[in-house]
């Protein structure tokens, strides 16, 4: 004997929803991951140069 | 307590992920990738093509944002009018709090995300943004002047400008050309459609200019507002942004488009409603080509500079 699982509508958006938002989740992740590596490549993150910079002899 | 007890109505909470992004208004957010993108391309300078991806896709998230605080705050007409009695909040499936929580997060979210991936000006003009149309337009001017149009389509004008500053980091002329050319089309675009659409903007109490100063009156705005908008759209192809490309675009577009504003202006309603309001109908679809080639033509001279063909 045993409860039979019946898949409602509702079920359906809160499943719909749980996956969405996952993957939203994954897409953030990789985007943040693909900016810190762009950034770090191409000195992005480094200190920006002074106006004193670069004027000495 | 049984499973019998659990309530099988649709309530907000248990909506499906496609009705919160139907709270980002998609069908606008295209428009914004589109004319934000041609900005950031046009640009002087490189930018990384992620960095160019990342920046389009937060300027898309803002201006998402900023429908969703907007459907919040207008939840109350959206129910009362049939074009948007389907959206989110007024079909239920949406709660007002949830899409003002999504609306303020998503806010927060990209102007802070684009202001790290490219810089300060460019997240501060997605801020401003974002302020001027769910604030500005949405919670001020919609329902207090039937200029509401004519200066919330600032909002929509601002894409182009931050996807050049994200490149740039300032403001330029070119930059202003392309905001000026979106606000100054926004008007005879909407009121063109006004002019033939049986909106129920009366019975929700916005004040369209249809409905305040009256038919006539608004083919008179038509006009002038083309008119004005013309030497902005040519002016542009003298700058940095345009070339023989745009410049014959938009020579052969503003001749069109003010020849039919003319006409708009010339004929009365009793003309129109014998052919159905066929040349408003026939200047709404000039003005979606109107703005959709002048953006191409910019984009079309930016991709062919580095080919030494685009660009004077």
């Amino acid at each position: 004997m045993g409860f039979e699982h019946v898949e409602h509508e509702l079920h359906k958006r809160r499943s719909g929803r749980n996956i969405g938002l996952g993957l939203v989740l994954v897409a953030f992740v990789a985007i943040v991951f693909g900016m810190t590596v762009v950034k770090v490549t191409t000195g992005g993150l480094g200190p920006k140069p002074t106006a004193t910079q670069g004027a000495s002899k | 307590m049984s499973d019998a007890s659990i309530n099988t109505q649709t309530q907000g909470g248990e909506a499906g992920f496609r009705d919160y992004f139907a709270l980002l208004k998609p069908r606008v957010m295209s428009l914004v990738v589109f004319t934000a993108m041609v900005g950031l391309l046009a640009a002087p300078g490189g930018i990384h093509p992620f960095i160019a991806f990342c920046a389009v896709l937060f300027i898309a998230v803002g201006g998402g944002a900023s429908g969703a605080l907007n459907m919040w705050w207008d939840a109350d007409i959206d129910q009362v009018m049939k074009r948007t009695t389907s959206r989110p909040i007024p079909s239920g499936k949406v709660t007002g709090g949830e899409a003002l929580a999504i609306g303020l997060t998503l806010s927060v979210f990209a102007c802070v995300m684009l202001w790290l991936a490219t810089n300060a000006v460019a997240g501060a003009l997605l801020a401003f943004t974002i302020f001027f149309y769910a604030v500005v337009y949405t919670m001020w001017l919609k329902r207090w002047t039937p200029q509401n149009i004519v200066i919330g389509g600032a909002s929509g004008a601002f894409p182009p400008m931050i996807g050049w500053a994200a490149v740039t980091g300032g403001v330029s002329v070119e930059s202003v050309l392309m905001f000026m050319l979106i606000f100054m089309w926004t008007p005879p675009h909407f009121w063109a459609l006004a002019l033939f659409m049986n909106s129920d903007y009366e019975k929700a109490g916005v004040p369209m200019l249809t409905v305040t100063h009256g038919r006539r009156v608004t083919r008179n705005h038509i006009l002038v507002y083309t008119i004005l908008l013309a030497p902005i759209a040519i002016g542009a192809g003298f700058t940095e942004i345009g070339g023989p490309i745009y410049l014959s675009v938009a020579v052969v577009l503003n001749v069109l488009f003010l020849l039919g504003a003319f006409k708009i202006w010339r004929r009365n309603e009793g003309q129109a409603q014998v052919d159905k309001y066929r040349l408003e109908k026939s200047f709404f679809g000039l003005s979606l080509m109107y703005l959709f080639l002048h953006f191409g033509a910019i984009l079309a001279e930016a991709a062919l500079k580095p080919y030494g063909l685009g660009g004077w």
